[in-house]
């Protein structure tokens, strides 16, 4: 919230003279309706691996982020760049694959890539579209220096989250809503379905039926994919509920079959098809993919768009955007080393108390190793890994990520923050309502916001 | 609407009759073990109770004998029987989640609310004397969800499906408990409308609230053929099988107009329901007032599997 002068930054003074004029208890109590608000709505997520927390709420921090118009403007020309350049990017490995040949990204990245889905090779899209819905992790270390952390073009959540956050929010603290003008992120659900009817098959008709595919309720995301059904005002259908015939999708209704043409599909590349992908699934559609193929459905995302989620090919991302777009890229990487790199190991093998150290696949913030918080035993444990497989490892320093006022036992403490802004791509533009998913991490000190790791979120704002 | 989402609701609501429906078996049984019989006559409630359920070649695998234990076990406790009181709640609610933005905040409290309190029910520490507060709590509980779903929800497809559910269960229901006379045999030197016959029959009209309907409509003593005609024929009760194939008409009707599309659900509910309004009770037993319950219910089933083929999966 301060700047390195000690000032506060204009984007919280106002919130700093309304947190002066009223009591801690205020707070304390507004914390805990909101907490009852998230429990009534039944916002929850499943924690895998904690048997006693099948289903927890995330922590709520009632304080807002706050971002300057202007400084969201600087993010969001960014992000739009960034996710032109990733459809770009999939188009082409997908099909000529001349970044391969001008020696931009090694050939091994993109087909020992696991996300890589050979069955795409040379497939002709609707809109030539791949990401329809992005969320990029972004972090910020100065007042105008944002930093990509990660780019999720498979089938990135949270969305549920920033909606909720907001919804909370207004009904707790119209006061301080009134003192801002907080730009609304509501129309999030309308942008979404037009995003998704745009890139529809051609052959659709002007009304095309989108539905929203998921894995069922013992989906840790189950809550917000009926949610996000919901305020779209499509159906949620299961895997059983659609079935293929002469290549075109339909779902089962109570009124006979009706044809589906675009599926906004939660559920993993490798569940879509049992006849094309894990035979033993039982959550997708037999013959999905043989539709898909012949044009007669849309994907969103696409099958493969998970080949530029790794923290591998991430490092890439600015050549990326630079061969693509011939623009230099708005946003920067978090400077990363590729310990596939025989020098770049050596340093990192020297300098692991300083670095972040990450699974080139991981999520969620398993697999990696935070250097500086770190014992000597489960460095040199960690050190051994990275000598096994280097290529499955990329290192970063630790950032001075930004802070921002969060309710913590003793009162209000500076805690990092990032952020997972959602990109909207359609066939003919690219949407971001202002705003996104804040998280934050809820231990003093820690760099882990991670909601599998205790992190909490925020409503974020973009107020002008 | 998916057609998952209109089975959910449909079975949800078919499960939730079906519970209550058993608390109501096993209430008549109890009454009827409480008759007053002959010391060497031996009676054969708790078996016809296993009959009237429709559940004798399960039952019988797992136990040699119908005795009280094993069929109130069996009939409201057991997890290997799918049908037991346990069991239907816990799959109501467990459609009732599938589809949990289908329902209304009472009718999902209501149902959600008994599973709780079900978890705590533990059949092993039950007494006789809590078995009957616990069947009157599963009657309750339909009865609210009933009640919550009939002032709660939009009329739309998906009211629809639900009270078709209820119906069809209920008439099966109505139908099984008037069969239970026929697997309850009076004892060989008992005259037939003597007193233990009288009781008999009374427990099956007690079975459906319908005792003090029967005195108003027939104003008469306790008779069988009166009974199978308020049973079966009269509109004016409301589990009789033609009022639920008069509901059943009616909500297919509903839906026929809704879709703009008639089918063979719709043909095969009004071919029940002229049946039933064609028929008189001296012909019912003309032609043996069990073998017209068996081809009822198989003509129900049917409806069922119509039902089923042209709108829910």
């Amino acid at each position: 919230m301060t700047e390195n002068t000690g000032s506060i930054r204009p984007a919280y003074q106002e919130l700093d003279r309304w947190l002066k004029t009223i009591e801690q208890s205020v707070l304390e109590t507004r914390r805990k309706e909101a907490e009852l608000l998230f429990r009534r709505i039944g916002i929850t997520f499943a924690v895998y691996g904690e048997d006693n927390a099948k289903e927890r709420l995330i922590p709520f921090d009632v304080l807002p982020r706050i971002l300057m118009a202007q400084e969201w403007d600087v993010l969001k020309r960014g992000l739009e760049q960034r996710v032109r350049a990733i459809n770009a990017y999939l188009k082409d490995i997908y099909g000529k694959r001349d970044i391969l040949r001008a020696g931009i990204v090694p050939e091994a990245l993109v087909f020992q890539n696991p996300a890589f889905r050979p069955e795409m090779n040379g497939q002709k899209l609707a809109h030539d579209s791949y990401v329809q819905i992005a969320g990029i992790d972004v972090v910020r270390t100065g007042p105008d220096q944002f930093y990509v952390l990660e780019d999720n073009a498979r089938t990135p959540s949270g969305v549920s989250y920033m909606l909720e956050n907001r919804e909370v929010m207004m009904r707790l603290f119209p006061e301080l809503f009134a003192r801002h003008r907080v730009e609304p992120v509501e129309n999030y659900a309308d942008e979404l379905l037009a995003t998704l009817k745009s890139v529809s098959p051609l052959s659709a008709s002007a009304d095309p039926t989108v539905v929203l595919l998921t894995p069922g309720v013992y989906n840790s995301a189950y809550y917000e994919h009926s949610f996000l059904a919901d305020k779209l005002g499509i159906e949620l259908v299961e895997g059983g509920d659609l079935f293929v015939s002469d290549d075109v999708v339909y779902m089962r209704t109570t009124r006979g079959p009706k044809r589906v043409d675009v599926i906004y599909r939660r559920i993993d590349d490798d569940f879509l098809d049992p006849l094309a992908f894990r035979p033993d699934s039982a959550l997708g559609v037999p013959g999905l993919m043989v539709a898909y193929r012949a044009g007669n459905v849309v994907l969103a995302n696409a099958v493969g768009t998970g080949a530029v989620d790794d923290k591998a090919v991430y490092t890439y991302m600015p050549d990326i955007v630079k061969f693509y777009l011939g623009e230099e890229p708005l946003l920067a990487n978090v400077p990363t080393w590729r310990c596939r790199e025989p020098d770049a190991l050596k340093y990192v093998l020297e300098h692991l108390p300083e670095l972040v150290v990450k699974e080139v696949h991981g999520s969620g913030g398993y697999g990696m190793l935070v250097g500086p918080t770190s014992t000597k035993a489960q460095i040199a444990a960690f050190a051994d890994k990275l000598k096994a497989a280097p290529a499955n490892f990329i290192a970063q320093p630790t950032l001075s990520l930004s802070t921002c006022p969060t309710c913590v036992e003793s009162g209000i403490a500076p805690r990092h923050v990032d952020l997972r802004p959602f990109v909207l791509c359609g066939a003919k533009k690219v949407s971001i309502v202002p705003g996104g998913l804040t998280r934050v991490a809820l231990k003093e000190g820690s760099l882990v916001v991670n909601s599998s790791q205790g992190g909490g979120t925020k409503d974020t704002w973009v107020v002008s | 609407m998916l057609s998952r989402t209109a089975d959910n609701l449909y079975w949800m609501a078919r499960l939730v009759e079906r519970a209550e429906s058993l608390s109501r078996i096993l209430d008549t049984t109890l009454r009827l073990t409480a008759t007053p019989v002959n010391a060497e006559d031996t009676t054969n409630e708790w078996e016809s109770a296993i009959a009237t359920a429709g559940c004798e070649d399960a039952f019988y695998n797992e136990h040699e004998d119908a005795t009280e234990q094993t069929v109130i076990n069996y009939l409201a406790f057991s997890r290997s029987n799918p049908s037991s009181i346990r069991n239907c709640i816990e799959n109501a609610r467990h459609n009732g989640r599938a589809v949990r933005t289908a329902l209304t905040t009472e009718m999902w409290d209501t149902i959600n609310g008994a599973w709780n309190e079900l978890q705590s029910v533990d059949e092993k520490r039950m007494s006789r004397n809590d078995i009957t507060p616990f069947l009157r709590w599963t009657q309750e509980f339909s009865l609210r969800f009933d009640g919550n779903s009939y002032r709660t929800m939009l009329r739309n497809d998906a009211y629809l499906f639900s009270r078709i559910g209820v119906n069809i269960e209920r008439a099966d229901n109505t139908s099984r408990l008037l069969d239970v006379k026929y697997h309850l045999l009076l004892p060989e030197h008992e005259p037939v409308g003597g007193p233990l016959d009288y009781l008999q029959w009374s427990a099956i009209l007690r079975s459906v609230s319908a005792l003090t309907a029967y005195h108003w409509v027939y104003r008469d003593n306790i008779r069988p053929w009166r009974i199978a005609d308020l049973l079966i024929l009269n509109d004016q009760l409301p589990r009789s099988l033609a009022s639920c194939y008069d509901n059943l008409g009616r909500y297919l009707d509903d839906l026929g107009r809704a879709y703009a599309q008639q089918g063979p659900a719709q043909r095969h509910s009004r071919s029940m329901r002229a049946r039933l309004t064609n028929l008189n009770i001296e012909q019912i037993f003309q032609g043996g007032l069990h073998e017209f319950i068996t081809d009822f219910l198989g003509n129900n089933n049917q409806m069922g599997f119509a039902i089923t083929k042209q709108y829910l999966s």
